[in-house]
């Protein structure tokens, strides 16, 4: 029987998944009445929008004449030229390439803990830790905003103890960290239980193996365990990444209590969204968030292809 | 589960367990906070510890100031988000199962391509979204009506993901043989046998949906002006502005108060729930 990762990985590298099996019904048109409404709905509210962004894209608003006109890849062209748009795409960049690993090797760690059957308590532990992605997003920031804040948080309160003004989670040097840290307390918790589920699919008989074969907890850890969760840990990944290029609710609502330090194209997400609601830049604010979006894609493409390449 | 039965009985460790207690504290401190600082009044906000009671406890104070403030737009706000809730998510739970069980069990052509649509669309960002879908709407009439934020709320890709991963194991191909052989037709076999031995997963998928659609802030935020559609997220957002920006109103305890209302109903049904959806998760672990 096959485990449900390499199905999961069967799936993600798109091999073998035709290969006929028992009680498939073959070369049948039947599935797309289940496929279908979500197809629908999935046509009007994801690829309508992006056929009309790239149309967008290919204009450009007359200042005083009104009207739109054709313009080709000339807003391409000045995006790439645009420096603030590259210092947005930089600071995420650098923002993915410290909090992701941070929080993934977190949650993997919380979850071989947990499943590690050496913890009290340890359904207490998954609850607790995944809670705060309970937590609207919103309220997490106003949350951690207030507590970073000098008014009546926490930092406050250790500056007082600690008779400094040393700690400054909203000063100009330290917000990325600050945000980094928001979006590490909201999704630990989360990726945590995308993994422990995985590992909850291992067959029993393969730690019964390696426990004949004489193999410790680590060895235990690194020959069934990480193998096992390899697919969860790519899937995990490309959310991530998806997720630190389109960093937005966090800053913008910092913004309100650091508006010096959070400029208007802090992130790029935040720049398309500024661009077109408060400068009413709509062609060229479509074409920054193409841009952003082939580059995501094709990011968590190649994380994909090596992801279901490699082995760990 | 696999742990009872496991011929590794590793004994427990106090030096793990106190590891993990240290990223529970980590954890819960904020929320702490968060309880403690609804319980002041603005007054003690100012000058009593972060992490202890003020000279008051204002709580109940707090939580009538905030749902009568304004002539009660936080109730307003608190039933636009039931509202969105409800629907979108319970829609895109509907639509996601359906699609995940026809994904698993079906192979039809152009199945592949559905796939590749999926991941590539999953991987725009939502301003590439966002801009064009508000134009979009705003073309239909739909901007500051309820369906801007319910039609989105509709499309749960993770959903899907979760959906098709657990329909997989969870429905096994001779059953639906069976059912076929027994002369029952496709979609009777989805609502009679499937939806049955999917519960699991779809109390999963539904909680997950509730989960993104209360939590939904960038399309509302796009979408609506009117402050009577806003859901709690975008109100709590707009009063915070009120307290720190030019001209202020100190209502730093309504902001507060009103985000721990917030996150109240989503905990509670994460834990009354909590049977059903670890179930939903780790049933992969417990083969037919």
């Amino acid at each position: 029987m096959l485990t449900l990762t390499s199905e999961v990985d069967g799936q993600m590298a798109e091999s073998a998944v035709l290969r006929p099996r028992r009680g498939w019904l073959h070369r049948d048109t039947k599935g797309w009445i289940f496929v279908g409404p979500f197809l629908a709905v999935f046509a009007l509210t994801f690829l309508a929008p992006i056929g009309y962004a790239i149309y967008l894209s290919l204009f450009r608003e007359q200042a005083f004449f009104g009207g739109n006109t054709f313009v080709g890849l000339d807003n391409y062209a000045e995006v790439v030229r645009d420096s603030k748009f590259w210092e947005a795409f930089l600071r995420v960049l650098l923002f993915l390439v410290v909090q992701v690993p941070v929080m993934l090797v977190l949650a993997l760690l919380a979850a071989l803990a947990i499943d590690s059957a050496r913890l009290h308590a340890s359904s207490f532990f998954r609850i607790v830790i995944f809670l705060p992605y309970a937590v609207p997003g919103v309220v997490a920031v106003l949350m951690w905003g207030y507590i970073y804040g000098n008014n009546f948080g926490l930092a406050a309160d250790l500056n007082d103890l600690l008779g400094s003004t040393a700690i400054q989670p909203l000063s100009k040097s330290w917000m990325l960290p600050s945000i980094a840290n928001i979006v590490t307390w909201e999704f630990v918790g989360y990726n945590m239980l995308i993994f422990y589920s995985a590992l909850r699919t291992v067959p029993e008989e393969l730690y019964e193996a390696a426990a004949i074969d004489g193999a410790g907890t680590v060895r235990t850890i690194l020959a069934v365990k990480l193998p096992a969760l390899r697919g969860a840990i790519v899937i995990a990944t490309i959310f991530s990444i998806i997720g630190s290029f389109q960093l937005f609710n966090e800053p913008n609502i910092l913004r309100t209590l650091a508006p010096n330090v959070i400029t208007t194209y802090f992130t790029p997400n935040m720049y398309a969204y500024n661009l077109s609601f408060a400068g009413q830049q709509f062609n060229y604010s479509a074409t920054v968030a193409i841009v952003m979006g082939v580059i995501t894609a094709v990011i968590a493409y190649v994380v994909q292809l090596r992801g279901s390449r490699e082995a760990l | 589960m696999s742990t009872t039965t496991s011929p590794l009985r590793p004994r427990r460790s106090p030096l793990l367990t106190g590891l993990m207690l240290l990223y529970l504290v980590y954890t819960l401190v904020p929320l702490l906070w968060l309880f403690l600082s609804a319980t002041k009044t603005q007054d003690d906000l100012l000058s009593s510890p972060g992490l202890w009671f003020g000279k008051s406890f204002a709580l109940f104070g707090n939580i009538s100031d905030t749902l009568t403030y304004n002539d009660g737009i936080f109730l307003r706000w608190l039933g636009n988000t039931l509202l969105y809730v409800v629907v979108g998510a319970g829609g895109a739970t509907l639509l996601a199962t359906a699609a995940g069980y026809g994904l698993a069990k079906y192979r039809f052509a152009g199945r592949r391509a559905v796939f590749a649509v999926l991941l590539g669309a999953v991987a725009v960002p939502g301003t590439a979204l966002a801009v064009p879908t508000f134009l979009m709407f705003s073309n239909l009439g739909l901007t500051n009506t309820v369906w801007a934020i319910i039609i989105p709320s509709l499309v749960s890709p993770f959903g899907l993901y979760l959906m098709w991963v657990y329909a997989t194991d969870a429905v096994p191909h001779d059953l639906l043989e069976a059912a076929r052989i027994d002369g029952a037709g496709e979609i009777r076999i989805f609502f009679t046998v499937a939806l049955r031995l999917l519960a699991p997963g779809i109390v999963t998928v539904l909680l997950f949906a509730v989960v993104s659609t209360w939590n939904n802030y960038f399309l509302p935020l796009i979408m609506l002006s009117k402050p009577n559609l806003y859901p709690l997220t975008v109100g709590l957002t707009q009063w915070s502005n009120q307290a720190t920006g030019v001209g202020a109103r100190p209502i730093y305890n309504l902001v507060i108060t009103g985000s721990l209302l917030t996150i109240v109903p989503l905990v509670v049904a994460f834990l009354l729930l909590q049977r059903f959806w670890q179930s939903g998760l780790s049933a992969g672990s417990v083969k037919q």
